[in-house]
């Protein structure tokens, strides 16, 4: 790898051990890429304050400049973490205190994250606390170079708003957060990011329930390619795309796709492509459609609903919204639970609005930070769930040993309602 | 009977031990349990396996970007692989591989080391010079 100046003399030490440690993981990294330079960030979204079994030992053993350095720089020195070199936020994490009482998570768990809170904090980093940055005020601008985690981010920094970001790791942007830097490979470099696959939608996909089962479809035929969409899409919006994304990064490793005319990088069916001519189209219609809603609730035979999941990714204001209608005037069934989960931004949004007050009228409950494949927490008993994230009922069923229906966001709120699944396509 | 592959350095160590192969491309956070170093995705074709002690024999990494940490608190946790094979570069397991500190080589899919390797097979890797052995168990 070549490094300029700056980041020979980060290597070498002249900013400290942390920074030190920081450049030798990028350069590490780098070389496993067979990279040849780093690229200038100033936008790290990354994961430092998740409790999990080997922070909590870390901690215990040599507090969080301890669990940053082996965790977030694969380093085993004992040295002390500066503050952050250029904007860092904290992406989704563990339960927080709004989960007490109705999680089974425990307490210490939450005094652990909020401790790691108050250390990164004071070190410069923004406690976003969601899956959905780009909902509560991290928007990067076309162009930008980005060192993101978290895929259904990921891919939608790169496709929707034109910035650049590899699916980046724990370690890589805790060196990255301390650099300014980050290798500049994959999505960083122009000519990776034209289109390799070309999907001709024929159904009307028009909702974020069938934009979730399109990028689902999607991500399973292009892996980790770049797909570009055209067909019956109606004007998507930033759920349906939010949903798309995420389905594309769980069933594939989708990070950048295309729609002409709609998404920065592809004004037409031609640029999507750039140099490559435009390829044979793969068709998703009724029979296609039809197999993804099949394979996505083939996790389960019972229809007795304990737990209705909503909001994965994080669900924007339009959704609680969404859910507080479908719940007004009616209660959950006594068996049932029904969480949304939300951007704590977005929270303080919904409490204003009263959404959360008619959304808890009927038994459900807003909660913030994380979600139950983060936390690994359902409530207590579960065996089958309902959602309306693809992601979700693709994970879930593997973190908790659950089985899962797939539905719209209505057949969700109803299932929560009665009890039971009685969703379908429609 | 010895098969010998050639691929690159990813992570730079030398590593004998037997194979455990996936078909599939692996999932790390929501795949894998790292305090008990098992696959957990339930419809992989490995679900149930555990991969502690083994060289992982795999296309790449799919899913979450917990990748990479997933597979680093295996490493904490003791339970990790002892080595990495894989036939596609991603961010998630060029990174995953280094956190893991085992080492690893990518090795192009037109040398079929899907195919070539089975599971049980003694496989022995020098990353760097990109050199895999395979003593095949049959």
């Amino acid at each position: 790898m070549k490094l300029t100046d700056d980041e020979k003399a980060m290597r070498d030490g002249a900013e400290g051990p942390a920074v030190a440690a920081a450049m030798d993981l990028l350069v590490r990294y780098g070389e496993a890429l067979d990279c040849e330079r780093l690229c200038d960030t100033r936008n790290v979204a990354g994961t430092m304050t998740q409790p999990s079994p080997a922070k909590t030992r870390l901690v215990k053993e040599g507090g969080w400049h301890k669990a940053f350095a082996v965790i977030n720089l694969d380093c085993d020195e004992d040295i002390e973490i500066p503050d952050m070199r250029v904007p860092t936020c904290q992406l989704q994490h563990g339960f927080s205190g709004d989960a007490e009482g109705v999680v089974p998570y425990s307490k210490e768990l939450i005094e652990l994250q909020d401790d790691a809170e108050a250390f990164y904090g004071r070190r410069g980093v923004s406690i976003l606390a969601t899956c959905t940055p780009y909902q509560v005020g991290n928007l990067p601008v076309r162009g930008e170079h980005c060192a993101w985690m978290e895929s259904s981010a990921v891919v939608y920094c790169n496709a929707i708003l034109g910035a650049r970001t590899n699916c980046e790791g724990t370690a890589s942007t805790g060196a990255a957060s301390l650099t300014g830097k980050i290798p500049c490979w994959g999505n960083h470099l122009p000519e990776n990011r034209y289109g390799t696959h070309l999907v001709d939608v024929g159904v009307p996909v028009d909702d974020f329930l069938e934009w979730g089962m399109l990028g689902y479809f999607v991500g399973d035929l292009v892996q980790e390619d770049r797909p570009v969409i055209t067909g019956e899409i109606g004007q998507p919006e930033l759920v349906d795309l939010k949903h798309f994304g995420a389905a594309a990064a769980s069933s594939g490793g989708v990070e950048h796709y295309h729609i002409p005319g709609i998404t920065p990088e592809a004004p037409s069916l031609e640029a999507a492509f750039g140099p490559q001519p435009v390829p044979e189209s793969v068709h998703y219609g009724p029979a296609q459609r039809l197999a993804i809603y099949e394979d996505l609730n083939s996790q389960g035979s019972s229809t007795d609903v304990d737990f209705v999941l909503l909001g994965c990714p994080h669900a924007s204001i339009e959704q609680i919204w969404r859910a507080a209608k479908a719940l007004d005037g009616r209660t959950l069934n006594s068996g049932t639970q029904l969480w949304i989960v939300v951007p704590r931004a977005l929270k303080a949004v919904a409490d204003r609005s009263g959404y959360t007050e008619t959304i808890e009228r009927a038994g459900g409950r807003l909660l913030t930070d994380s979600c139950p494949a983060m936390s690994r927490a359902a409530p207590t008993g579960t065996k089958v769930f309902a959602t309306d994230s693809a992601k979700q009922a693709h994970y879930l069923p593997a973190i908790l040993g659950i089985d899962a229906w797939f539905g719209s966001l209505e057949d969700c709120v109803n299932a929560a309602v009665t009890g039971r699944w009685t969703g379908g396509l429609r | 009977m010895t098969l010998v592959l050639h691929g690159r350095k990813v992570v730079p160590g030398v590593v004998e031990g037997e194979a455990l192969v996936s078909h599939e491309t692996i999932s790390g956070w929501g795949g894998i349990d790292p305090e008990r170093g098992v696959i957990t995705e339930r419809r992989h074709e490995l679900a149930g396996q555990c991969f502690t002690g083994k060289i992982l024999v795999f296309p790449g990494a799919k899913g979450s970007s917990g990748w990479s940490g997933f597979f680093q608190a295996s490493r904490l946790a003791g339970t990790a692989p002892l080595g990495m094979i894989f036939t596609a570069m991603t961010t998630k397991v060029a990174l995953g591989a280094v956190v893991t500190r085992v080492p690893a080589v990518l090795v192009p899919t037109e040398q079929h080391p899907l195919d070539v390797i089975s599971t049980g097979d003694w496989v022995r890797i020098d990353a760097a010079s990109g050199v895999v052995e395979i003593k095949k168990s049959d």
